[in-house]
């Protein structure tokens, strides 16, 4: 454990302003996500907690504004800030779940298709490219209209969309470690395929595997958010912050700016997170660079 | 320093330092180079991978950039200190008074052009011809290189060449401008054993044709052993011995001299392994004290580890930076 | 050549089909149209009778063929909503969400590709930081938010452009096109800017990651070493060999921007097919859907297609195969 202290990767992430940042970032958000929702005093969701009485509230530093809710609230009583605690909870799961879901399909197919190779690999292979020549967005939203809204239909959604990318990259690794020579080798000596996946295959694609996956959390974050804004996501039940900021879309031309605002900056602000770590990992365990 | 040379050289190099500032130390890849290149000579600027040499070819045209720079010393064209030119001055004297031959010919030329338009840059930056005299002069000098259908092979691009083929189109680059002294880093290190030869003598003829001077850096002591009127030898950044090529390398006096043409394989006489210099070169962010050769020094004494040894004169052409050096006739 | 033409048409009818399978596939197994076109209190009789004119009581596999054969005519059937037909309603709507993203594609490269020249050109300054940072916060920014606030701010709060709608339009060559009009120009500000956010951050990235791959390569230090200045070295040089990567994913962000004109459409209440999908999906107007769905695949695969084509010639070292 105190290697990694003493590590190269340590140092460098010293160094980087944006590495720091991004992985504080993302560290708030977690801790948000997880304790968030015991450290506010209302429940935006227990209807008996509201008050109509305080319904669009602004912030609490303009005028009108009430200190109990300090980003204002809704049409409903709701308090801006608790909604969003709630809603990152939901939108960080997706993103997360969805994220892991495609991760393991996605390599699962790609080691499917490098290892057997023939018609599983055309196959497998042949979706990926058509897949790819179209926006992900546009098949999740295709996807969404066919089988209904839930968080369940949008996880699928979401890894139907996100293996693509983790079996081309498992599947590339996987033909070049099989064409090299120390284990065709070992393969004549009787290595059994699942020791060269766990010996040779997984540790080469482990650092590409991990940079791809944090990135696409926030990538999912941001899709999962498009589609409940167009109102094929998330039940109104389980509002993630696409959601909330759709709800607030109604009330915009009323100048009624913070509902639909803050719930904006919080996935910009998750997203970027997550992006500036993520591109410190890629520098950072990018091997062509070294 | 005494100048080795009797008429003024065309190009004079006095301790020259170039360091690179990296995060993890600063490299001191060029501590201090001196040497002098004739007009009409042929100098080989030999040592080892990473020892340097290229930084020199790079210094001289200015080429260095962050996180190297030239931290001292002079470069003197005709008298002329080139380090503290300006950019305007050291632009005309790249590819005009002093052109370079790079070492990948793979990679020397822009994909996306043609090698007309390659060679076309050249004249149009440092000559008043017209469109037509430029063509023709770029069509004379790939015939002058022994490419044949020169005219047809200006419209067309580096990749359809051979490796053979794109670094002549690389050295006709070069002679174009009639330049005085042509900067050649490792100019065959790339090639086919076979296209190596072909490549050193049509230089050889180039540079007898239009008396121009070359500095031929390499760290093959067989190539230059052939090619140079003198040498200069680099060890991690400083020049070890110099002088006339046949005085060198047949009584070298330094002993990483000495190391370098023992290691060459001589086909004549028979043993059973190949000699090598023992050890490795040492981290240049961290060159030990004393002289940087002791480690691997078959003559290193306790004084080799207290000081620094400076060039002296040995006997002959030669001068050498050691405390020990060999005499004519001792073998180790 | 030709033998390249006919193998990428024969690829791109293939990609097509499979997508009009995956298309039908979906859109059978998702809801009873049959509803949509009964009235609430239809009869046991009278849904059956509309279910056989609607075709819905044959075989899945007969209704394929049929499916694919009226594909193939251009014949999708009227939308459930509109009584007209369907091809006729998205063809109406096309040119609004081609001027849309037109403009967006013109705004980000407009503004992507010098500013990733420079912040390639000059990794380490304090302006090239920015840029990078700017960059990556706009690949993280949700597009509908953006247009959200640019909204607010401009049209709401400032009342300087307006919040929604297309403008006046001119004809031109039969089609309606609101470029041709101040009126258009001052609608299409706010949507195009929107939409062109997140293809500039892309672009500005990969231009300027182009640039430095670009710097260390070695013929331009050698062009340097011919006397050329250090600016012709980078635009004449350097800069078209940093492009090609870009030309590759300009086919996929023309794809992404008409993608996310669906969102941008029903911000802005911008009339074109994007808004004509989400409304449909709303209403489970299938025709709709289905030709939405059909003609936004041929057209990436057509674009697809021409990137190719462009590539090889900007490459000389790349060959149609």
């Amino acid at each position: 454990m105190t290697g990694f202290f003493h590590s190269e990767f340590f140092h460098n992430y010293k160094r980087s302003t944006s590495a720091i940042i991004g992985s504080a970032l993302m560290a708030f958000f977690a801790f948000a996500v997880l304790a968030g929702p015991f450290l506010v005093a209302q429940d935006p969701y227990d209807i008996a907690a509201l008050n109509l009485m305080d319904s669009y509230k602004p912030p609490m530093w303009l005028e009108g504004g009430d200190p109990r809710f300090p980003l204002g609230t809704d049409g409903q009583g709701r308090d801006v800030w608790a909604s969003i605690l709630y809603g990152a909870r939901i939108s960080v799961f997706i993103g997360l779940v969805a994220m892991i879901a495609s991760c393991t399909l996605g390599t699962l197919l790609g080691l499917i298709a490098g290892f057997y190779g023939g018609i599983a690999d055309a196959i497998i292979m042949r979706i990926a490219d058509i897949q790819l020549s179209f926006p992900s967005i546009l098949i999740a939203l295709f996807l969404m209209s066919a089988v209904g809204t839930g968080i369940d239909k949008v996880l699928i959604a979401l890894t139907a969309v996100g293996w693509v990318v983790y079996a081309r990259t498992v599947r590339g690794s996987t033909l070049s470690e099989i064409e090299k020579e120390y284990v065709q080798a070992a393969k004549v000596a009787g290595l059994s395929n699942r020791k060269i996946i766990r010996k040779h295959v997984l540790p080469n694609v482990l650092t590409p595997l991990i940079v791809i996956a944090t990135i696409q959390v926030g990538t999912f974050v941001l899709i999962e958010a498009s589609l409940s804004f167009l109102g094929v996501g998330v039940p109104i039940t389980q509002p993630s912050l696409g959601l909330l900021i759709k709800n607030g879309f109604d009330v915009l031309f009323s100048g009624l700016w913070w509902t639909s605002v803050f719930p904006g900056v919080a996935i910009m602000t998750l997203v970027f997170g997550i992006n500036l770590f993520g591109d410190f990992l890629r520098d950072e365990l990018n091997p062509r660079l070294k | 320093m005494t100048t080795q040379i009797k008429s003024k050289p065309l190009l004079a190099v006095q301790d020259l330092h170039t360091h690179f500032h990296t995060f993890a130390g600063t490299v001191k890849a060029v501590n201090g180079v001196s040497f002098e290149v004739g007009a009409g000579e042929v100098m080989g600027l030999v040592g080892e991978s990473g020892g340097g040499k290229s930084v020199v070819g790079f210094s001289i045209l200015g080429l260095i950039d962050s996180p190297g720079k030239i931290e001292g010393g002079q470069i003197l064209l005709d008298g002329q200190d080139l380090v503290s030119a300006g950019e305007n001055r050291l632009r005309q004297v790249r590819g005009r008074e002093i052109s370079m031959v790079f070492q990948d010919p793979m990679t020397s030329l822009n994909p996306l052009h043609t090698v007309g338009r390659q060679m076309d840059e050249v004249l149009c930056l440092h000559s008043d011809l017209d469109a037509a005299a430029r063509k023709q002069a770029c069509i004379d000098m790939l015939e002058s290189v022994g490419i044949s259908r020169a005219e047809e092979r200006l419209k067309a691009y580096p990749h359809q060449f051979s490796g053979g083929m794109r670094q002549r189109v690389v050295i006709a680059i070069a002679m174009l401008a009639r330049p005085r002294l042509i900067i050649a880093d490792e100019p065959t290190t790339a090639l086919d054993v076979t296209i190596q030869s072909q490549i050193l003598k049509l230089m050889r003829q180039q540079i007898a044709d239009k008396g121009a001077s070359m500095i031929l850096i390499t760290h093959d002591l067989a190539v230059v052993s052939e090619m140079a009127d003198h040498i200069t030898v680099l060890y991690c950044g400083n020049v070890v011995e110099r002088g006339k090529t046949r005085e060198l390398i047949e009584t070298p006096t330094h002993p990483y001299t000495r190391g370098l043409i023992d290691s060459i394989p001589d086909t004549a006489e028979r043993h059973d392994r190949l000699k090598q210099i023992p050890g490795s070169v040492p981290d240049i962010r961290n060159l030990p004290k004393g002289c940087n050769f002791k480690d691997r020094c078959p003559r290193a004494q306790a004084l080799c580890a207290e000081r620094e040894p400076t060039l002296t004169a040995q006997h002959g052409s030669l001068w050498a930076a050691c405390h020990f050096p060999l005499k004519p006739g001792e073998l180790a | 050549m030709f033998g390249y033409l006919l193998k990428r048409l024969i690829q791109m009818t293939l990609v097509l089909w499979v997508v009009s399978v995956i298309v039908f596939l979906m859109m059978s197994f998702t809801g009873d149209p049959v509803f949509m076109v009964v009235p609430i209190d239809a009869t046991d009789a009278e849904i059956a009778q509309a279910r056989r004119l609607l075709g819905l009581d044959q075989s899945l596999l007969v209704q394929y063929g049929k499916f694919l054969t009226s594909l193939v005519q251009g014949d999708f059937g009227n939308s459930y909503v509109f009584r007209q037909p369907a091809m006729t309603l998205i063809l109406e709507r096309m040119p609004a969400t081609v001027e849309m993203v037109l403009v967006a594609m013109a705004l980000a490269i407009v503004v992507a590709i010098p500013l990733g020249v420079y912040a390639g050109a000059n990794p380490n300054s304090r302006i090239s930081r920015v840029i990078m940072a700017g960059s990556l916060l706009g690949i993280s920014l949700p597009g509908f938010w953006v247009g959200m606030v640019l909204i607010y701010l401009f049209a709401v709060h400032w009342g300087v452009f307006p919040s929604s709608g297309r403008g006046d339009t001119a004809e031109f060559l039969g089609l309606r096109i609101s470029l041709l009009t101040w009126d258009g120009w001052h609608h299409i500000m706010l949507p195009a800017i929107t939409l062109s956010l997140g293809t500039m951050a892309i672009l500005l990235r990969m231009t300027r990651a182009g640039m430095m791959e670009v710097g260390r390569q070695d013929f331009m230090k050698f062009a340097r070493a011919k006397g050329a200045t250090r600016r012709d070295v980078l635009y004449k040089h350097g800069l078209k060999n940093a492009l090609i990567p870009v030309v590759t994913i300009f086919g996929l962000q023309l794809g992404d921007l008409i993608a996310f004109a669906t969102i941008t459409e029903t911000i802005f209440s911008w009339p074109g097919m994007g808004k004509l999908l989400i409304d449909s999906i709303y209403r489970a107007d299938r025709p709709v859907i289905v030709v939405y769905l059909m003609l936004v695949a041929l057209i990436f695969v057509v674009i697809n297609f021409i990137v190719d084509i462009v590539y090889t010639l900007i490459d000389p070292r790349i060959t149609l195969k």
